[in-house]
């Protein structure tokens, strides 16, 4: 499938912090546990597969699996997980994943952290519409439509 | 040839089997049934205007691609608002 708009997601934020700092937010599992809303026991290293338990409330029920891909310091960070795995019966490990990576720029103010998640397209189209089902509130006008969407879909 | 399909019906908007046959090696017969079997798939869906059909991509197919999209880009905000908090404070 081509690059569509649909399949990736940018976004850049600068911190007011050094480098080494940001680093060690994205790459420290424990500190990355507290921004993420997730419990890892191990250290995030390349090659590694990594166990957490959610904490995002309402979704503690969860468990969620990454797998680290590179760690260039102070530079690149990237990993692979099932995005919004939200079905606790489901098993997702035969579905595609996405790519999220995380680049570190040295800016005047601070540092550039840009955070590319790609590959969405490969996401079966009814897990997403799943996500958006789970995801409560806001949705309402449009929740019958999905619904017709899944029984049309299966 | 059906991922193609696919591409140039996200590329060129409704389309028409001539217009979608051109440069394929494929006969109008046989676009034809692929479009069906993306019809079925809930991929794609034709419409008939006079005596030819137009085909298009399933418009609810794409409308959840972009919500969802738009899901999982409010949580990485949330997300990254939360990183900001912890590395400068």
């Amino acid at each position: 499938m081509p690059t569509t708009v649909t399949d990736r997601i940018e976004k850049k934020i600068l911190l007011h912090a050094p480098r080494s700092r940001v680093w060690r937010a994205i790459t420290d599992s424990k500190e990355f546990g507290t921004w993420f809303q997730s419990v890892f026991t191990d250290p995030f290293r390349p090659g590694g597969r990594i166990k957490g338990r959610i904490t995002y409330p309402g979704y503690e029920h969860l468990t969620m699996e990454i797998v680290i891909e590179r760690m260039e310091p102070e530079r690149l960070f990237s990993l692979r997980w099932h995005p919004y795995a939200v079905d606790p019966n489901a098993d997702y490990s035969k579905e595609p994943t996405t790519l999220v990576e995380f680049t570190l720029e040295e800016v005047k103010d601070g540092t550039l952290l840009k955070v590319v998640e790609s590959g969405f397209e490969g996401i079966p189209i009814a897990r997403r519409a799943e996500a958006l089902k789970s995801n409560e509130g806001g949705w309402t006008q449009q929740m019958t439509n999905i619904e017709d969407y899944l029984r049309r879909n299966p | 040839m059906r991922l193609k399909l696919v591409a140039r019906l996200s590329r060129g908007g409704p389309q028409s089997i001539v217009r979608l046959t051109k440069g394929t090696p494929l006969t109008r017969q046989a676009i034809t049934k692929h479009l069906h079997v993306l019809a079925g798939a809930g991929l794609v869906r034709g419409t008939r205007r006079g005596r030819e059909s137009r085909w298009e991509l399933e418009p609810q197919r794409l409308d959840v691609a972009y919500r969802y999209l738009d899901l999982i880009s409010k949580r990485w905000d949330v997300a990254l608002r939360r990183l900001r908090t912890l590395v400068e404070e």
